[in-house]
């Protein structure tokens, strides 16, 4: 198939943002045909017409990059991909919360929209890539023949967190031009000197169907499930008071649980099963050890016995010394060198061996 | 790259004698038409002397020709209008289910007002029958709406059975005749239509104007309200250089109204044979037989109709995949799931619109490149 694919043509995935913006023009400058995308992934609300910048799909993004394209002089369409979004990406972000864990919807959007569903309307239209405006590297291991990911030189802008899961026959399609600079200021200079209007847009926000943040209200409004209010218990089980519903915790959180308990608590876990939120002092909320599944391993197929690494146990997170063991084919267990701070189930841990992204898995 | 555009029952190219005609309402000659001294009379007469021709070319009386802004406020007036003269809030109003959303949702906004709304479905071949229309009547029904010509597969709709029906049981009739200007003779003291809805960019004519026919002794209220234009039905400063060219555009139509029709049939023979010598497969949406000379609906089984359209369009060549939403992404069209066509096919389907300036050779190259792309698409998805 690739065959018939053209390696100077690609697909750029265009937000709205100042980052695809310029990715776009960096593209265009290193002589790429470039054909601008605008994914609508989700349904903007009527009234939201134009207001404020909203998430990477609402109306007024679509037209920043309908404008960006225009003085790019790249052809420009914008197509839906609500049905795979919702399947892929926000059934499990809802159904996750229902069941008390804590998910990172950008990691499967990565894995099923952004990099499988563009990527195929690119192969149609007969570009070999897809580029994004995410801050991450594209290497070629030339003795492993494996395509690397490596995390980009300005960062605290390296997004290869949200990239473990992807495979190798992905990645070899990817091109993401922003990995190399520097920082986020010399972005922002160039689509100040290029006059890309979107220049003074702010960054997007964490989760671009959730525009206010507030994730419970969301899970609330798109689930016909009940949200049971329950117990919160110490770690003996005894009951200290009432919860609003797992949904509206997190681990490691001690705001907002809605009630004192004469010295700071922390969630500790949450029992989907008892309808449980397990309170505990700082000290209990860090572990030595985790396991996660749904693994993928990046520069090798299979992981090399008493393999160790650097893990972070979310996206802005620390690293921390680990040893990875599997278990069974798909799932592994993680042993840190030094407790880590409120690993949380449904959120992923994912591997980096210098720059390099190693893998990851989601946490149980 | 030369550019082909399929396109015309979205918009059609202004004719250059549009134009002409149009010039001097927009540069040498000026004032309001409704002001009393030698600018505005000027410019009244202009206005007036369009209605009479547009009038005449339509077969309707100049007080009966009303001019909108375009095919969208002219279906809105009518269903809006008469429900409101006629009807109440939980009378009951009937409207196709393949019309324009500038029908359909006015017919949904009528509904939050609480008139009842019955959405008759079509047949697999694209037709709204008489026996449809006929079942959803009942004894408060104010008013029917149904296309002469649907715009997404070109096929006619029987509106004179419907018409005469409606008359037969003293319902009003509306019918949106957008698509109908740029190949049939349309004499209105003939058809049996209360209201009839046209617009001028279909024919070549400029884009922000159409007209309301509204027959005369019918009582319709205002949609908007303001100074006493247009006999004090429509506001709004009259549009002079627009009702120009919309005359010029009908006159050109009307006059040589069997040419373009024969030319656009024998187009839309010729790129649909050379099509099926290379996609046997192919399948044609709605009737075959009559309907718009120039339009044809095709399905592609197993091609995805959006990545077809880009396909098409960075090959320069421009066609239709359904209505785009607010953003421009598309969706599926609603016409065809009227029809009875699953989603699947909806979204394999494309609309090919020709015009007079689409010449059989350009057709040729564009049926090259589309079966190219087909065939291209089809190997991907190992078919």
């Amino acid at each position: 198939m690739d065959n018939n694919l053209d390696k100077n043509k690609v697909v750029i995935g265009m937000s709205g943002g100042v980052d695809s913006a310029v990715a776009a023009y960096v593209l265009k400058e290193q002589g790429y045909e470039v054909i601008g995308i605008t994914m609508k992934l989700w349904e903007e609300d009527a009234s939201n017409y134009a207001e404020d910048y909203g998430g990477c799909c609402s109306l007024s993004s679509v037209e920043d990059a309908r404008l960006v394209a225009e003085k790019l002089d790249i052809p420009f369409y914008v197509i839906g991909y609500k049905e795979e979004f919702m399947d892929q990406v926000v059934d499990d972000f809802i159904d996750e919360y229902l069941s008390g864990k804590t998910p990172s919807p950008c990691i499967r959007c990565n894995k099923y929209i952004k990099f499988d569903a563009l990527l195929k309307t690119a192969h149609s239209l007969g570009a070999y890539y897809v580029a994004t405006g995410h801050y991450g590297i594209v290497k070629k291991d030339e003795t492993s023949n494996r395509y690397l990911l490596m995390q980009s030189k300005e960062k605290r802008k390296d997004q290869t967190y949200m990239m473990y899961s992807l495979s190798q026959d992905q990645i070899k399609h990817i091109l993401m031009p922003l990995g190399n600079f520097e920082s986020k200021e010399a972005v922002r200079e160039i689509a100040d000197r290029e006059d890309l209007v979107v220049a003074r847009k702010k960054d997007s926000q964490e989760i671009c169907f959730v525009t206010d943040d507030d994730y419970a209200r969301f899970v609330k409004e798109h689930t016909l499930k009940p949200i049971p209010k329950g117990n919160f218990v110490d770690l003996k089980g005894n009951i200290l008071g009432q919860h609003k519903g797992i949904i509206y915790y997190t681990i490691g959180q001690r705001k907002g649980l809605g009630m004192t308990f004469g010295k700071p608590m922390y969630v500790v876990k949450i029992d989907p099963n008892n309808n449980e939120v397990v309170l505990g002092d700082n000290s209990d909320v860090f572990r030595r050890s985790l396991t996660a599944k749904e693994v993928n391993f990046i520069p090798f197929e299979y992981l090399p016995e008493g393999y160790s690494c650097q893990a972070k146990v979310r996206y802005s997170g620390k690293l921390s010394s680990c040893k990875i063991n599997m278990l069974g084919t798909d799932r592994i267990e993680v042993i840190f060198d030094e407790p880590v701070r409120a690993v949380t189930p449904g959120q992923s841990v994912v591997f980096y061996d210098g720059d390099v992204l190693v893998g990851g898995g989601i946490i149980e | 790259m030369n550019k082909i555009y399929l396109d015309h029952a979205a918009s059609t190219p202004m004719d250059i004698r549009v134009f002409e005609a149009m010039t001097p309402y927009l540069t040498e000659f000026y004032g309001n038409p409704s002001s009393p001294h030698s600018f505005g009379q000027k410019m009244h007469r202009a206005l007036e002397k369009s209605r009479r021709e547009i009038a005449k070319y339509i077969g309707a009386k100049s007080e009966e020709v009303y001019f909108v802004s375009g095919g969208t406020e002219s279906n809105n007036w009518a269903l809006d209008g008469i429900m409101s003269s006629y009807g109440k809030p939980g009378d009951h109003l009937i409207v196709s289910s393949i019309e324009h959303p500038a029908v359909l949702n006015k017919a949904k906004a009528l509904e939050e007002k609480g008139y009842e709304v019955t959405y008759v479905t079509a047949n697999r071949k694209g037709q709204i029958t008489l026996e449809a229309i006929q079942e959803a009547i009942k004894d408060n029904t104010v008013m029917i709406s149904v296309m002469m010509v649907n715009n997404e597969t070109g096929v006619h709709q029987n509106i004179e059975a419907i018409g005469s029906y409606a008359k037969e049981k003293g319902i009003l009739f509306h019918s949106d005749g957008v698509q109908a200007l740029s190949h049939l003779k349309i004499n209105l003291k003939d058809l049996p239509v209360d209201l009839m809805s046209f617009s001028a960019h279909k024919i070549n004519g400029p884009v922000g104007i159409g007209i309301l026919f509204v027959r005369s002794g019918i009582k319709i209220k205002n949609l908007l309200n303001g100074g006493a234009q247009e006999r004090a039905r429509r506001p709004g400063t009259g549009m002079v250089a627009l009702a120009v060219g919309f005359e010029k555009a009908i006159q050109i139509k009307s006059e040589n109204i069997e040419t373009f029709y024969h030319d656009l049939k024998e187009k839309k023979a010729f790129f649909i044979n050379k099509l099926k010598e290379d996609l046997p497969d192919i399948l044609i949406n709605g009737s075959v037989d009559g309907g718009h000379p120039g339009i044809v609906n095709i399905m592609f089984p197993g091609v995805s109709a959006e990545n077809l359209l880009m396909n098409l369009d960075l090959a320069g060549i421009a066609v239709s995949g359904g209505s785009a939403c607010a953003s421009g992404a598309m969706n599926p069209s609603h016409v065809l799931r009227a029809m009875g066509l699953e989603v699947s096919e909806a979204k394999a389907s494309i609309r090919f619109s020709f015009g007079g300036n689409n010449s059989l050779e350009c057709l040729e190259i564009a049926s090259c490149k589309l079966v190219e792309i087909v065939k291209r698409l089809r190997g991907k998805n190992g078919q």
